[in-house]
C-alpha cells in the first residue's frame, strides 16, 4: 500500500446497512477477500479494512497503532467527519485521539470515575431515571416514539448524573447534547457545549457537587490538571457515550421485537438479561469504523502493514466472523460472547463500557417488564435509519 | 506438599486500562483499586481456576493479565 497506485477497482467505504440489525452486507464480502484487505475511502485514498476477529484483536493491541488524526494517512471513515476537523472543535482531541504517554495520563485521570464500584453506586440512580421515563411514557401512550421519549432522554439524564451537571442546568445541557445529533448543528453544538462545560467547571470550583467533574475539579485546583483539558474529557465522554448508548438501546428494542422467540426467553427468565446484553452488543455493534495509522511495519498473517498505512476496523463485521462465532448471523441470547469487539480492543477499549452495560440492561429489562405488550407501531421497513459513524434509528414508533 | 498444581495470577497495573474484564471474569482473584487499575486478591489459586484465569487473560484488552504455575 506504500505505492500510490490506482484505487478505483477497490471496494469503497463507507458501506451502509440494508437491514438495521445486520452490518452492511459488504463487510462479509470484504472478509471473504481477506480478514485484512485493501479498500478505497470516499476520498479515493487507499486504506486497510479489518473484518477478521483474530486480526482485529491482534492489530488493536499492537503498540504500533496510532490514533493521531493529524497524520496525512489517518483514515476518514465517513465524509461527515471532515467538518469535525474544524478548528472550532479542537476539544474532541482528548483520549480517543491521543497516543501514549499522553493517552495513558488522560485515561488514568478519568479511570477512578469508571470503576465497577463507582458504576454500582450509579446503578440505583439509573434505575430511578428509567422508571421515571417509563412513567412518563405510560402516561403519554399507547403510541410513542421510543427514541424521542425514552432512549435519548434517559441516556442524557444518566450523563448529567454521571458528570454532575446541576439540576438547574440539566435541560439546557441535555438540549445541547441533542443538537449534536443534527449534522447541521453539530459544530455549533460542540462549541456551545465546550463553553458551557468551561463555565460549569469554574462554578464547581466554589460550589462542588458529586459527579465525575467534581472528582476532577480537585485536581484542577491542586494544579495537577489543566481546566481546558478537563473540558475536553467531559466533551469526549458526551461524544463517545451518548449516541452510542441511546442508539444501541433503541436498536435492541427493535431487534428483540423482530425476534419474538428470543424476547420470550427473556420475559420468561429475566436473569438472562446480562447475557442477552452481551449478545446484543455483539450482534448490533453500531460503530462505523475505528481509525488507526501504523507507526511501524507490522506482519499480520501473510500480509505486511507498512509504517504510515491507514487502517479502518469494521468491528460489526469482526463480530460476525464465522472463524470465531458459531452461527454468527443469528441472535442467540443464551450464548456467552464476552469476546465481541463492540467496545474495541487494546488500550483505547471503551472506558465507559461497564456503565453502558448497566444502562442497556436496566433500560431494556424494565421497558419489557413494564410494557410486556410492546409492539412496533409501523412495519420495520418503514422505520427510518440513520447511517453514519454511529448507526441508529431516527425514530422508533411503538405501541401497546 | 501434595502434587496439586498451584496457579499464580498476576495483573500488571502499569499496563492496565481499567476495562474491568478480569474482575467480571474472576472476582475472587482480581479487583480494581480506587484508581481503577487491577489488584490481585489471591496470591495463588488451585487448578480449578485455570479456565477463568485464561479467560481473564484473553479478554484483557491491554494484555495486563497472566498466570504462572508451580506444582
Amino acid at each position: 500500500m506504500n505505492e500510490d497506485n490506482d484505487t478505483s477497482a477497490l471496494p469503497e467505504l463507507p458501506m451502509t446497512r440494508e437491514c438495521p440489525y445486520h452490518p452492511p452486507a459488504g463487510y462479509e464480502q470484504l472478509r471473504a477477500i481477506g480478514p485484512v484487505t485493501r479498500v478505497r475511502q470516499f476520498d479515493g485514498r487507499p486504506v486497510w479494512a479489518v473484518t477478521g476477529h483474530l486480526e482485529t484483536r491482534e492489530l488493536l493491541s499492537s503498540p504500533h497503532m496510532s490514533v493521531n488524526r493529524f497524520h496525512p494517512n489517518f483514515p476518514m471513515p465517513i465524509p461527515a467527519l471532515t467538518q469535525l476537523q474544524s478548528p472550532r472543535t479542537p476539544a474532541i482531541g482528548a483520549l480517543i485521539r491521543t497516543d501514549p504517554p499522553e493517552h495513558t495520563r488522560q485515561r488514568r485521570d478519568i479511570l477512578p470515575s469508571f470503576t465497577l464500584k463507582k458504576i454500582a453506586v450509579l446503578k440505583p440512580r439509573i434505575e430511578q431515571i428509567v422508571e421515571d421515563r417509563l412513567d412518563a411514557i405510560l402516561a403519554k401512550g399507547p403510541t410513542v416514539d421510543l427514541v424521542e421519549e425514552y432512549t435519548k432522554p434517559a441516556v442524557a439524564m444518566v450523563l448529567s448524573q454521571l458528570l454532575g451537571v446541576p439540576f438547574a442546568d440539566r435541560e439546557y445541557f441535555e438540549d445541547l447534547t441533542y443538537r449534536r445529533f443534527d449534522p447541521a448543528q453539530v459544530v455549533d453544538a460542540l462549541s456551545d457545549l465546550t463553553d458551557y462545560l468551561a463555565q460549569l467547571l469554574r462554578a464547581k470550583e466554589t460550589e462542588p457537587g458529586d459527579g465525575l467533574l467534581d472528582d476532577l475539579v480537585g485536581k484542577v485546583l491542586a494544579g495537577e490538571l489543566d481546566r481546558d483539558e478537563l473540558v475536553k474529557y467531559a466533551l469526549v465522554l458526551v461524544i463517545a457515550g451518548q449516541e452510542t448508548t441511546a442508539n444501541t438501546i433503541a436498536l435492541s428494542v427493535l431487534t428483540l421485537l423482530e425476534h419474538p422467540d428470543q424476547l420470550a426467553l427473556l420475559l420468561d427468565d429475566p436473569s438472562l438479561w446480562p447475557n442477552a446484553v452481551e449478545e446484543l452488543l455483539r450482534f448490533l455493534a453500531i460503530t462505523g469504523g475505528l481509525s488507526r495509522v501504523a507507526t511501524a511495519d507490522i506482519t499480520i498473517g501473510d500480509l505486511t502493514i507498512r509504517d504510515g498505512d491507514g487502517l479502518i476496523f469494521l468491528n460489526p463485521g469482526a463480530n460476525r466472523d464465522e472463524a470465531q462465532f458459531d452461527r454468527p448471523n443469528e441472535l442467540d441470547v443464551r450464548r456467552t460472547v464476552r469476546n465481541h469487539l463492540t467496545f474495541g480492543f487494546g488500550i483505547h477499549q471503551c472506558i465507559g463500557q461497564n456503565l453502558a452495560r448497566v444502562e442497556l440492561e436496566v433500560a431494556l429489562r424494565r421497558l419489557f417488564a413494564r410494557i410486556p405488550a410492546l409492539a412496533l407501531a409501523a412495519p420495520m421497513e418503514q422505520i427510518p435509519m440513520r447511517q453514519g459513524l454511529v448507526f441508529g434509528l431516527a425514530e422508533l414508533p411503538v405501541t401497546w | 506438599m501434595s502434587g496439586a498444581r498451584r496457579l499464580v495470577p498476576s495483573g500488571d497495573a502499569t499496563r492496565c486500562v481499567g476495562a474491568g474484564q478480569c474482575v467480571l471474569t474472576a472476582p475472587e482473584v482480581f479487583d480494581q483499586d480506587d484508581d481503577g487499575t487491577v489488584v490481585v486478591l489471591a496470591e495463588e489459586v488451585d487448578e480449578s481456576y485455570r479456565a477463568l484465569l485464561a479467560e481473564a487473560a484473553y479478554l484483557c484488552p491491554a494484555s495486563a493479565i497472566s498466570f504462572a504455575e508451580h506444582g
